[in-house]
């Protein structure tokens, strides 16, 4: 179950379903092109929405001319905030973190004030898409300038506010201390007693999901039910939201996510611009359909991460670590979004890592300031505090004189621990470090490659490599609806799933967790393959349409197959439950002498048996059935899981820096993964490559930068730089199999491993590549530039 | 402007604006929406299309350039069922995920793999850098172009189809 994938076969792990790298059941539709992206749906009578925005991170609007786009050819309509002010109502936050949370008000559209660069000021509705953006140039605005509030730190001292009817800057303090929670002492003791000390602030920088599909949205209000599509990641959430936060009913609303091109938190939200297509489809009794540009995207689709993270590390001298404290700034952007404020607490309980020191304590300060609003993005909170830990144990090894991989040995949860109650108040269900460290150890030759690192030093070679470690677990599986209930979310963690066995033998299976691009369709026919005996082709998975699937919670968090998959055996099972008496009425036994095994019902001991999909045409035809059977095998489960899932990990990296130009250039990647047992080992290893492309990119590449004026400066793919094939290298990648206790396919979750554990082993890797120089750190992304800076800052700036 | 373009083997005649770019002709005008959008500014490659057999960003063509010549996308690839050569190594190789790059990236590999038939994994990394993917890695990509080039090596009449 550990080697690398051969995808050029069907063959997995004997003859089961489950472990098998099955080629995609959606990638026919996808390869073909005949896809079904929002953006391709066109209904009769359907107009054009564009938007108007904001060019200006903070201002008041003192005039807002729409007169002469009115009379621009094809235009239908133009809406201002003040047009809409009434119905719009604020867009929802679901996660209040603390009583008093400060939530301003989130209009879709702009009433007299925009509060950052891209906000939404006018929307003009035409026939076609070309005359709708025309239209928007014959916008008049008056802007009067506000001061524009940027920067974290300054922004947390409440000079210039964002929302001046707040009186702060500050949405929320949120604090986790051992010592008061019980889960561990004191940290102040810790720090006083400590015989090494390692305090160091780092900066996540701010980034932009860049999901390749931009974002759209269709509605058509012209039947009796509203229908929504949307490249959304979140339907059903979508679909409760915008019947609780516009008054319509939720029973006349239908919200569908076709084929959906990415997300990775991106997409996890309520949009102003869902909002405002739906209010003006309404308003206007005709389909409507708003598709952003990328250039949109950037601006206006939430960014991720943007903290800074002060950190306070204590240790004794051999390296047993006895205390960490952080205080964190987060950056809220201007509005609350979905789960805005909830980010950096997912974060709180994992910057203990791997670890078992014994005091902890962890305060965030939520701040808003002139840029669009932060949310999830691919790992949320988690990537923020594994990086933070992960690299801090590098500094203290260093502090130390030891092997970054010694330290953390030396500090680890062992296997035999678990399940290990952490400091941070979770119960991690399972692990084995030792082994995944073992194997990357061996698959990445560490210790020739020390070797070489020592050669390269000795010999004052320009291009020094660097070694970089990162050891991760994280919690996935979001999550037991009563914490999430403790943690004040406004929705549970369960997942919904059903299956209906149609009479001729075919099964449809619907789930609440609606992909995009993560490959339910095959993962899903696996397990009820699996489960029922049936074959994989005459599976076939519904999702994505609150219609047909009208219970769920969606995807994120690594929540798919952990919950969603799981709601989906559950389900299985009682469907077998179900047909088990009209099995044994129809073979004339006893349900004690049944056994169900590969789709047949077999009498022990006997060669008498019925197949399952007889059983359901039996049903269907209802002519012999066990007196008070109801007619019907359909079955549903709502599975609401006990436990997060911790997937676990060790990555290396060897990077080589050319000390004179800076250019850091990845040689070898090698990362061993567990996610406990797995369904589809093609899949997982696709979601593990893209996942450290996007957490190489955080170290590497990517940056959302602002001018000192609040305008986004990379506001598309020419300045926000999405690394490229050339950029990335071939990834080693191996699996171990310590399987989750919680849930009967002993799975865990995969989506957000690559990403959380890779950046932190990448920038660890271009420290020790420089560290000789007396470089101590490089902010992110560690550019050729930042590099350069840093090393001729460290040489005295004599270079 | 009325154009003449062959668009998938089947010849359309339309007057268009003369601003209107390939791409939006393509999806709007005769309904082809397997070629999609993801930039405006050229960057992302997920419209890429053959335009007489050699690649182009449909986003930074306009639809009158076409005019008189001749256009594949990715829904004119598979023949009476059977999927082109790259197609299969596409799904062989796990190289899509979300699949909004793939049309792009399939087009980009078939004419990287009709200049050079037999390509190193650093040629295919070079070859398909104007195409952007978010949720592969490029990884598996990379192994589908160079699977495919070994299909079509093998298999010489799908080559010249791919070069058609
Ligand atoms: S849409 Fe043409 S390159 Fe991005
Ligand atoms: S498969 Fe999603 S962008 Fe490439």
């Amino acid at each position: 179950m550990t080697s690398t994938v051969d995808p050029t076969t069907d063959e997995g792990v004997g003859e089961s379903e489950l472990g098998r790298a099955r080629r995609r059941k959606e990638d026919e539709h996808l390869i073909t092109g005949r896809t079904r992206w929002t953006d391709n749906i066109v209904l009769p009578g359907m107009l054009h929405a564009a938007i108007l925005r904001s060019p200006v991170a903070h201002a008041r609007i003192t005039g807002l001319d729409v007169s002469e786009a009115r009379g621009k050819p094809g235009v239908v309509a133009v809406y201002t905030g003040a047009d809409l002010a009434e119905e719009q109502g604020s867009l929802p936050c679901a996660w209040p973190i603390t009583e008093d949370m400060k939530t301003p008000n989130a209009p879709a559209l702009a009433v007299d004030t925009v509060r950052f660069a891209g906000e939404a000021v006018a929307v003009v509705v035409a026939r076609s898409p070309y005359e709708a953006h025309d239209a928007l140039d014959s916008i008049d605005v008056d802007y009067e300038d506000l001061p524009v509030v940027l920067d974290l730190e300054t922004a947390a001292r409440d000079g210039d506010l964002v929302h001046p009817d707040l009186g702060t800057n500050v949405s929320a303090t949120w604090v986790f201390d051992s010592a008061e929670a019980g889960s561990g002492g004191d940290v102040e003791d810790a720090i006083r007693d400590a015989e090494v000390i390692v305090e160091r602030t780092f900066r996540q920088q701010r980034l932009i999901p860049a999901f390749m599909e931009p974002r759209s949205v269709v509605v058509d209000p012209t039947a009796s039910q509203i229908t929504m599509w949307s490249a959304t990641q979140v339907p059903h959430v979508l679909k409760l939201m915008l019947a609780m936060t516009l008054g319509l009913p939720e029973h006349k609303l239908r919200v569908i996510a076709p084929d959906v091109g990415g997300g990775f938190g991106g997409k996890l939200q309520v949009t102003p611009e869902e909002v405002l297509t739906l209010l003006i489809a309404r308003r206007l009794h005709k389909p409507v359909k708003y598709t952003e540009t990328r250039s949109e995207s950037m601006l206006a689709a939430h960014h991720g991460r943007d903290q800074v993270q002060k950190l306070t590390l204590a240790a004794r001298r051999d390296g047993t670590v006895t205390g960490l404290k952080v205080e964190l700034l987060a950056d809220m952007g201007a509005y609350l979004r979905l789960v805005t404020p909830g980010v950096p607490i997912l974060g709180a309980f994992m910057f203990n890592g791997i670890y078992k020191f014994g005091s902890y304590r962890f305060a965030c300060t939520n701040v808003f300031t002139n840029k669009v609003p932060t949310d999830a993005y691919r790992g949320a909170g988690r990537p923020e505090a594994t990086f933070a830990i992960e690299r801090i144990m590098d500094e203290l090894a260093v502090e130390l004189s030891m092997d970054p991989l010694e330290l953390r040995e030396k500090n680890w949860i062992e296997h035999e621990e678990f399940p290990f109650d952490t400091v941070a108040g979770l119960t991690y269900d399972s692990g084995n470090y030792e082994a995944a460290t073992a194997k990357a150890r061996e698959l990445f030759d560490y210790d020739e490659l020390r070797r070489e690192q020592a050669e390269r030093r000795e010999r004052n070679d320009p291009v020094q490599l660097g070694l970089g470690v990162s050891t991760f677990t994280e919690m996935c599986g979001l999550a037991p609806s009563r914490v999430l209930g403790s943690l004040s979310y406004g929705a549970g963690g369960w997942e919904h799933a059903a299956i209906r066995m149609l009479p001729t033998g075919k099964v449809e299976v619907v789930t609440g967790s609606s992909a995009h691009g993560q490959g339910h369709e095959t993962a899903w026919s696996q397990i009820v393959a699996d489960r029922l005996g049936i074959p994989f082709d005459d599976i076939e998975i519904l999702h994505g349409d609150t219609q047909s699937s009208p219970r769920g919670l969606d995807t994120y968090g690594s929540r798919s197959l952990a919950v969603g998959g799981i709601a989906v055996v559950k389900a299985a099972e009682k469907v077998v439950a179900k047909a088990r008496p009209i099995a044994a009425h129809l073979l004339e036994c006893s349900e004690d002498d049944l056994d169900f095994e590969a789709g047949q019902f077999r009498v022990k001991g006997t060669a008498k048996s019925v197949g399952l999909t007889d059983v359901a045409l039996a049903v269907f035809a209802a002519h012999d059935l066990p007196d008070g059977v109801e007619p019907n095998l359909d079955s549903e489960a709502t599975y609401d899981p006990d436990n997060f899932s911790f997937p676990h990990g060790t990555h290396l990296c060897a990077i080589e820096v050319d000390t004179e130009t800076g250019h850091a250039r990845i040689r070898k990647y090698v990362c061993v993964d567990d996610v406990g047992h797995v369904v589809n080992p093609l899949i997982v290893e696709g979601q593990v490559h893209g996942g450290l492309a996007q957490g190489i990119a955080q170290a590497l590449y990517e940056e959302a930068v602002h001018d000192e004026s609040g305008t986004l400066l990379s506001s598309s793919f020419a300045e926000y730089l999405l690394p490229t094939a050339v950029d990335l290298p071939p990834f080693v990648t191996d699996r171990t199999d310590t399987p989750a206790p919680g849930n009967p396919l002993g799975v865990k979750g995969v989506g957000e491993a690559g990403t959380i554990a890779s950046t932190p082993a990448v920038v660890n890797a271009v420290l020790d590549a420089v560290r000789p120089f007396g470089v101590t750190d490089v902010e992110m992304p560690c550019t050729p530039m930042r590099i350069w800076h840093a090393l001729r800052d460290a040489r005295g700036g004599t270079k | 402007m009325r154009i003449t373009v062959t668009v998938d083997g089947t010849q359309y005649t339309d007057d268009v604006e003369p601003r209107l770019l390939l791409v939006h002709y393509l999806r709007d005008r005769l309904g082809k929406v397997g070629t999609v959008v993801g930039c405006d500014t050229s960057n992302c490659g997920a419209c890429t299309v053959l335009l007489d057999d050699r690649s182009v960003k449909s986003c930074s063509v306009l639809a009158v350039q076409a005019d008189g010549h001749s256009v594949t996308t990715v829904e004119g690839l598979a023949e009476n069922g059977n999927l082109h050569p790259v197609q299969e190594a596409f799904r062989e190789k796990h190289a899509l995920q979300c699949g909004f790059c793939t049309p792009g990236m399939i087009m980009a590999t078939i004419d990287l793999l009709s200049e050079n038939s037999d390509p190193s994994d650093e040629d295919v990394r070079h070859g398909l850098e104007g195409n952007l993917c978010r949720c592969t890695g490029y990884q598996n990509i990379v192994a589908a172009a160079r699977d495919a080039a070994q299909r079509l090596r093998e298999n010489p009449a799908a080559t010249e189809e791919a070069a058609r």
